[in-house]
């Protein structure tokens, strides 16, 4: 039974994970589509927001995992 | 003089290789005896294959390459031994972990003087005084037998050791050529845009034009250090250097103590007495900063070591479909499909390796960058207090 709720964990981490990428990847696209000469600023922005989240999902998953 | 070192260096990677070949063990008796958990054994069952993935993610005492069966029916391993450093009841012990014949599960027992040791899932463990062999409770942990402190060259710190020569013998060279030549010749000209790029894309814009020499000693070490150990993971040699937690708990240490010793009073001030809010905030945000101290850098380690163990794990599980759809796809299928998903996610792996140790440098230096920031002390808290044609001036 704990390894399902585990696994239900796992599968809402992703989802909200999925979630966070989309939304930091789409206003960037935004961001870079509106002014093209600040690209470069706003990649690295970017990345380390994903950097951020990313580690926020793995470090539930891990959690989750045990 | 910079390519002589080189050459030394592949060289000694030529000749540790081929006494890799050359070091092989007949211990057909251990491996044979199916434990689900022996090292190079046969792998058919998905048991087997959690197992065998398992047991790459930790660390091992010995350097383990590949195995086979020969014509007569033994398992050979091809790798090589690696110093076992063990600190016993009985003092200090020295042996090679050869001793251990491949075993990973308490079977073999290695005597020196008064101590005896067995190795269980990649583990040292010392017998208690008067057991003869190894026992266990129902959860499969030893009774009769613990922990001893083990200092030994186990396979990441074999890396480690390589990694650091290599960056001694590159870099070295690297910083020489700059006392006769303004270019680098040579492979030099490959590692200065990456020097250059840690230094104006990380350490510059985030730690500031004042301050940043002090730092990209760090930067860099740390940069390449990854960078590389992540690179080799992705070698068949088996390294899982980065995907290790101590190596990264060590690594976000290192971090944490860098900000502390460099942060600034206004740093300090942010943190116990925040300027700009109310008393009353200023009290309630004192714990929710000192929680915010420990999670950066265990964002940081979590980060690293999270991502290079889900890469090696999809990694693996992919090379496994190999066995674990030969029954539908036939062996030629199961093997093309596996190779072409591996192919795959290995380059994107290779992205990921570079991600990961810019994204490393880059929080360390922005975390540097916090603590060493300078604040002009007339500088208001709040946009209220600003004079409305300030802000216009600054965004027009």
């Amino acid at each position: 039974m704990e390894t399902a709720y585990n696994l239900i964990g796992a599968g809402l981490i992703v989802i909200g994970g999925g979630i966070g990428l989309g939304q930091i990847g789409g206003k960037a696209m935004e961001a870079i589509a509106r002014q093209p000469e600040a690209a470069g600023k706003i990649q690295t922005a970017m990345i380390i927001i994903g950097a951020l989240l990313e580690g926020l999902a793995f470090g539930a998953l891990l959690l989750g995992k045990n | 003089m910079y390519r002589a070192y080189l050459k030394t260096a592949f060289i000694a990677l030529i000749f540790i290789a081929s006494a890799a070949a050359q070091a092989q063990d007949q211990m057909g008796d251990y491996a044979y005896d199916k434990e689900i958990e022996s090292d190079g054994g046969k792998i058919n069952t998905k048991a087997e294959i959690d197992s065998y993935i398992d047991h790459h993610l930790k660390d091992s005492h010995d350097f383990h390459l590949f195995s086979y069966t020969n014509d007569s029916g033994e398992r050979k391993h091809i790798g090589f031994p690696l110093p076992v450093i063990l600190w016993s009841t009985d003092g200090p012990k020295f042996f090679m972990s050869s001793e251990f014949h491949h075993d990973d599960s308490g079977k073999v027992l290695v005597n020196k003087g008064e101590a005896t040791f067995t190795k269980l899932h990649s583990k040292i463990y010392e017998l208690d005084n008067g057991a003869t062999s190894i026992n266990f409770d129902a959860d499969h942990h030893p009774t009769n037998a613990h922990r001893v402190f083990d200092m030994s060259v186990t396979k990441s710190v074999f890396g480690l050791i390589i990694i650091g020569l290599l960056m001694l013998l590159v870099f070295g060279g690297l910083a020489k050529q700059y006392k006769t030549k303004s270019i680098p010749t040579g492979f030099g000209r490959v590692l200065e845009p990456l020097v250059l790029y840690v230094r104006d894309e990380i350490a510059r814009p985030n730690i500031g034009e004042k301050k940043y020499r002090k730092y990209m000693g760090y930067l860099l070490t740390v940069f390449f250090l990854i960078w590389i150990a992540n690179l080799l993971g992705l070698t068949p040699l088996g390294f899982n250097i980065t995907g290790q937690i101590a190596v990264t708990v060590c690594l976000a240490l290192f971090t944490f103590f860098i900000v502390q010793f460099s942060g600034n009073k206004d740093y300090w001030m942010h943190i116990f007495w925040m300027p700009g809010v109310p008393v009353l905030m200023k009290i309630a945000l004192i714990p929710i900063e000192l929680i915010g101290l420990l999670t950066k850098p265990f964002s940081l380690l979590v980060r690293l070591f999270a991502n290079i163990t889900a890469g090696h794990v999809v990694v693996m599980g992919l090379v496994a479909l190999m066995i674990t759809l030969k029954a539908q796809f036939g062996v030629v299928g199961s093997t093309g499909l596996s190779v072409f998903l591996t192919l795959f996610l290995s380059v994107i792996e290779l992205l990921v390796a570079f991600l990961q140790a810019f994204i490393f440098t880059m929080l360390s230096a922005l975390f540097i960058g916090m603590a060493v920031a300078e604040h002009d002390h007339d500088e208001h808290h709040g946009a209220a207090e600003d004079d409305i044609d300030e802000v216009r001036e600054r965004f027009v």
